[in-house]
């Protein structure tokens, strides 16, 4: 017998989205904010989106060159470690399968990095196959800076601190370097199904 | 960096509530005995994990009030009237109850008493949480930085640990609290009465020449607010740390 808390009933969540939601999570309709510092305001004459690292030629965007590439709309569900999840979210974004081939490249690892210096790693593996974009717009509007615009990383399948706000570059690596949140405690892979929340999970 | 505080596998552990303490009407602090508490960082916090009859959970992240000199973990809780977890947190529970925990956690938003550079700590509402850890080991530690508060609440009746910072700020003068009510402020208020704004923060806020440590916490909108006011002000943005609550907590 498992420890019962005293008294808690909780709230049950409906079970038509409950099998969406990965453990430990709850549903929120709000979109909280969670940054570790003030939000970074660069002029779109000023951006550009990055590919360096392990690459035979670095690549380099500007905002006007971004947005001529292909782009999608897409719905999906999203997961913060902080315990919230919220489902049906609606964006536009580029692919990275369409960023990254435009490179060549062997590295299985990436480093995202952003405006106001936060980083985040991922395997190569997990930006391709269509399941992570640069996304541009939420809900029909364009990004809001404190929700990461004008451009964010978009990884939906890995909490959310994986899909760096303000995203400026991805350094392509042949090794796995811990990110910003992963170098203070948290998961070096941050899979919600998993529940990999920290360090050892 | 915080490595030490946080390296190895977290694991769920059973915590005794030692003590109820009620701060105001909607918030109250749990004590907490953790056996073989690993002990923690003034900024850091623990996962909360309650477990219902038929083995429904709810999990939850709370900021601990008490500072890395307590064996006691105390977390400080607001109840959220649509909530799940604060309203049995803030309210059921009592002395003598027990609640899994997971921590401590996080790395970042957390200052060490060793720490020299001038202090400026930014709460709006439950946000003081963390930075009264902060406080708190400033006073246990005898550090020598000087601090400076600026806290925002609705009303008088709504500001946390307000006895014990007025007790801390009249026996260290390095400790200096500088309170705003928003909404209702009681007859003979010396203290702000309005929504932090630039004319506020440049009255409290170290000059940038300082270059002092900042931590912001409270509401979103709260921490967007004082943090791009403290970057037009000068201060560079790689000084501010925040920690923002959404509205769901729970």
């Amino acid at each position: 017998m498992g420890f019962v808390s005293r008294g808690f009933r909780g709230k049950r969540r409906d079970t038509a989205s409950s099998s969406r939601v990965p453990p430990g999570q709850h549903v929120v309709n709000d979109f909280p904010v969670l940054s570790a510092g003030p939000t970074p305001r660069v002029p779109l004459s000023e951006w550009t989106l990055s590919i360096v690292g392990e690459v035979d030629e670095p690549k380099r965007w500007t905002w006007e060159e971004f947005r001529r590439l292909p782009s999608e709309s897409f719905t999906v569900d999203i997961h913060c470690v902080t315990k919230w999840s919220k489902l049906d979210t609606l964006w536009t974004g580029v692919s990275l399968d369409t960023i990254l081939e435009q490179v060549e490249t062997g590295a299985e690892y990436a480093v995202a990095y952003s405006d106001g210096g936060y980083t985040t790693n991922l395997p190569v593996d997990d930006l391709t196959g269509h399941k992570a974009w640069v996304a541009f717009e939420y809900d029909g509007q364009p990004l809001d800076p404190e929700h990461g615009g004008p451009a964010r990383l978009l990884v939906p399948h890995l909490y959310l601190w994986k899909s760096a706000k303000w995203v400026r570059g991805i350094s392509l690596q042949n090794e796995d370097e811990p990110g910003f949140w992963e170098s203070n405690g948290y998961h070096l892979r941050g899979d919600p199904w998993r529940e990999q929340r920290y360090w050892g999970d | 960096m915080a490595r030490a505080a946080v390296l190895g596998r977290l694991t769920w552990q059973l915590g005794e509530v030692a003590e109820v303490i009620r701060e105001t009407s909607r918030v109250s602090s749990l004590v907490l005995d953790v056996p073989g508490w690993p002990g923690h960082l003034a900024g850091q916090h623990v996962d909360i994990r309650l477990t219902a009859e038929d083995g429904y959970q709810a999990q939850r992240s709370y900021s601990i009030a008490s500072p890395p000199e307590s064996p006691l973990v105390t977390l400080t809780v607001e109840r959220l009237e649509d909530g799940e977890v604060s309203p049995y947190l803030v309210g059921e529970v009592r002395a003598g109850d027990r609640v899994e925990v997971r921590g401590p956690i996080g790395g970042y938003f957390v200052w060490r008493a060793g720490e020299e550079r001038p202090l400026l700590l930014v709460a709006g509402g439950s946000g003081i949480v963390p930075l009264m850890a902060m406080i708190r080991h400033h006073a246990a530690a005898g550090a020598t930085a000087p601090v400076r508060l600026l806290y925002s609440s609705r009303s008088i009746e709504d500001v946390i640990y307000k006895d014990e910072l007025g007790r801390l700020s009249a026996a260290d003068k390095r400790l200096t609290v500088a309170h705003t009510l928003t909404r209702s402020q009681p007859p003979g208020w010396d203290g702000y009465g309005r929504r932090i704004d630039g004319e506020m923060v440049a009255e409290v806020a170290w000059p940038k020449k300082d270059t002092p440590a900042v931590f912001i916490c409270g509401p979103t909108a709260f921490v967007e607010t004082a943090s791009d006011l403290l970057v037009e002000l000068g201060y560079d943005a790689a000084w501010i740390r925040t920690e923002r609550f959404g509205a769901t907590g729970g």
